[in-house]
């Protein structure tokens, strides 16, 4: 059975629009294998943005609820990662136990933090910002109680340093790694999203969680649940970008927190597919104006915001609510 | 006399009275009553900081907006004066002209911010002022010609202000004034206005008032306060940088002051401000003592290390926006 919501046009400007800004910049950078090394980094770095920021615009679209300490799930996970990755000697073999460290830290963080500070100010915005912004001061501070002040290494095994050469063009391994995770888990997510009972509820309480609720689904449990996979994605985010960076403070969270903020605002608050395009945007224009115009590339996110948003004010794929 | 300077706002509990009494006449006598450099400084933050935390509490407490980018007013203003100073001669007409770009470039940046994110909701405006003030951070470290980058901009000052105590009375007399001037603005029927969008907005537009307008202007009000005090701070400091002005943690300070002390009064600000800036200045001494104290039991003296000073005053805020939501002044005007 089909119903009008999936059978609604898929809207495809907004993937023209990023294929667009990579001939664009081709045009400008001329090198073709300059273009390619900095496509696949801003691929590497939207991807990476898109892994933190998915689990963010879900929680929001399905509860109405901004958690502004996401943060700090993604500075938990890299310390985690940092921890074991230092304790299994930093091989190859310690990737995984690393990751899937990060992962159950930051998720089992995520559900002590929707308990405790969240769910008492279900549906009061202010309240909600304030508290989950005292939150992060606290866990911020927990976080230098435990693992010091300093910075921590957080170094790449072997086989991941380096780049493969094609050609005239180098391609780093870990920028490699990094896209085919990041793709993997759109795909992941897509799918679940689109394929199973779970997902169709996820997607229905996005829509509309009153008539969820009253078909007798419990949205509050499913809402639990989103927000414990979204920190953990958070969590996996934190310990590839700490990776990707080679080390690992705890302004790493705020710092990642306003690109997240600006790629969520431009997909449109609540949709995964805008937060997937919107974080590629994002890594693409970040790259391409950092080689062609560092000066001004610290401006080109807000730029790109401000241009998506008075073109579509509502983001690049508007969800019904507000 | 004292109803109409206070806009007919009065504290309303005893207690609230005694305490603003001792905080103001402390400060009004500070040189002559806690000699010396560092409470002195001490006190100059006292007044500057309930200043900036009062024009916040215009936008949170008042109007209901949670605004990250304060700091950056706050900035303009520290850096209006600097690089005034820095460029031209020690003179007050270069503060003058320095104060005066800065409260334009203020006005017009918080009126377009405002114009552009206040029609939606709540959130929207929290996450992109957040992404705004980070972006006027890093453009301020940047730009180092103008700026002075990380470092920052040390400057001289007119020969009467070099004088510590003629600085502290500048600091405290345009600080007093400003305060004043808020307290009028909230209890105006403008004031009201903001309050009726707070609580309700859609009954406030059913009444036939434009909240976006309203809010608009709140937040140019409050961003114009903002740079008064970042002027002012540049002035004590003789100096401006990031870290002093435009770093978020100052942001995450204005927040604990203003829950702390207490959402939607004037008053909250002058408490909450005054007992930070002292926790800020001597709460670590105390807790290098039962860090020290400490010693040998597991954790203990890591959670009471001098540093984790704000570990405390984060708990203190999540507990008061549960338990307190009206803070410190709502306390004591409840059990008056």
């Amino acid at each position: 059975m089909k119903n009008a919501i999936s059978e609604a046009r898929f809207d495809f400007v907004p993937l023209a629009l990023m294929a667009a800004v990579a001939l664009a910049a081709l045009a400008f950078i001329r090198t073709p294998s300059t273009w390619v090394t900095l496509t696949v980094a801003g691929l590497a770095m939207g991807l990476l943005i898109f892994i933190m920021a998915s689990g963010l615009t879900l929680v929001f679209g399905l509860m109405d609820v901004m958690n502004f300490a996401h943060g700090l799930f993604i500075a938990l996970g890299a310390y985690v990662a940092a921890s074991v990755m230092k304790a299994m000697g930093g091989t190859l073999a310690g990737l995984a136990p690393a990751m899937l460290a990060a992962m159950l830290a930051a998720g089992l963080l995520g559900l002590a933090f929707e308990r405790v500070i969240i769910k008492p100010v279900y549906g009061q915005h202010l309240k909600q910002i304030l508290i989950t912004t005292g939150g992060m001061i606290v866990a911020e501070q927990l976080i230098h109680v435990i693992w010091g002040p300093d910075l921590l290494p957080l170094a790449r095994p072997e086989a991941l340093r380096g780049a493969f050469l094609l050609g005239d063009v180098a391609l780093e391994k870990y920028r490699i790694a990094s896209v085919s995770v990041g793709l993997a888990l759109f795909v992941a997510l897509a799918v679940v999203l689109n394929r199973t009972r779970i997902g169709l509820l996820i997607r229905a309480g996005v829509e509309n969680g009153e008539m969820v609720e009253a078909m007798g689904y419990r949205v509050r449990r499913l809402f639990v649940g989103v927000f414990v996979a979204g920190s953990a994605l958070a969590g996996l985010g934190g310990a590839m970008w700490g990776m990707y960076q080679e080390a690992v403070t705890v302004a790493i969270g705020a710092q990642m927190m306003v690109l997240i903020f600006i790629v969520i605002i431009i997909g449109g608050l609540g949709s995964v597919t805008g937060c997937f395009v919107g974080a590629i945007l994002v890594g693409l224009v970040a790259n391409y104006t950092g080689y062609l115009a560092p000066k001004v590339a610290l401006g080109s996110n807000i730029a790109l915001m401000v241009l998506v948003l008075l073109w579509r004010p509502q983001g690049l794929y508007p969800v019904g609510k507000s | 006399m004292i109803r109409a300077l206070l806009s007919g706002d009065l504290p309303r509990s005893r207690m609230l009275s005694v305490f603003l009494i001792a905080i103001f006449v402390s400060l009004a006598a500070a040189p002559y009553l806690f000699p010396g450099t560092r409470s002195l400084d001490v006190a100059a933050r006292v007044c500057v900081f309930v200043l900036l935390v009062a024009s916040y509490d215009l936008l949170l407490g008042y109007t209901g907006i949670v605004s990250f980018a304060h700091t950056m007013f706050f900035g303009i203003g520290g850096y209006g004066v600097g690089i005034a100073l820095a460029r031209l001669e020690p003179s007050w007409a270069a503060i003058g002209v320095g104060v005066l770009a800065a409260l334009a470039v203020s006005a017009a940046l918080s009126f377009v911010i405002g114009l552009f994110s206040l029609r939606v909701r709540a959130i929207f405006f929290a996450m992109i002022t957040l992404a705004v003030a980070s972006f006027f951070a890093i453009l301020a470290s940047q730009l180092s010609d103008l700026t002075g980058g990380e470092d920052g901009l040390t400057f001289r000052v007119p020969e009467l202000l070099r004088t510590r105590v003629n600085a502290y009375y500048l600091v405290f007399g345009i600080a007093t004034v400003m305060f004043l001037v808020l307290l009028r603005v909230v209890n105006s029927p403008f004031g009201r206005v903001l309050l009726a969008i707070r609580e309700n907005e859609f009954r406030a537009e059913a009444l036939g008032y434009r909240t976006v307008t309203y809010r608009t202007i709140a937040n140019c009000l409050g961003a114009l306060a903002a740079s008064v005090a970042g002027a002012l701070y540049a002035l004590w400091l003789r100096y401006t940088g990031p870290n002093t002005t435009l770093d978020f943690a100052i942001m995450i300070d204005i927040l604990l002051m203003v829950v702390i002390g207490g959402m939607g009064t004037m008053y909250g600000a002058v408490i909450g401000a005054t007992l930070f800036v002292i926790a800020q200045n001597y709460l670590q001494d105390a807790m290098k003592m039962i860090s020290e104290a400490t010693k040998g039991i597991p954790l203990l003296p890591d959670l009471f290390h001098p540093d984790r000073w704000l570990l405390w005053l984060g708990v203190l805020f999540v507990l008061s926006i549960y338990y307190f939501p009206r803070g410190i002044v709502g306390q004591l005007r409840r059990g008056r």
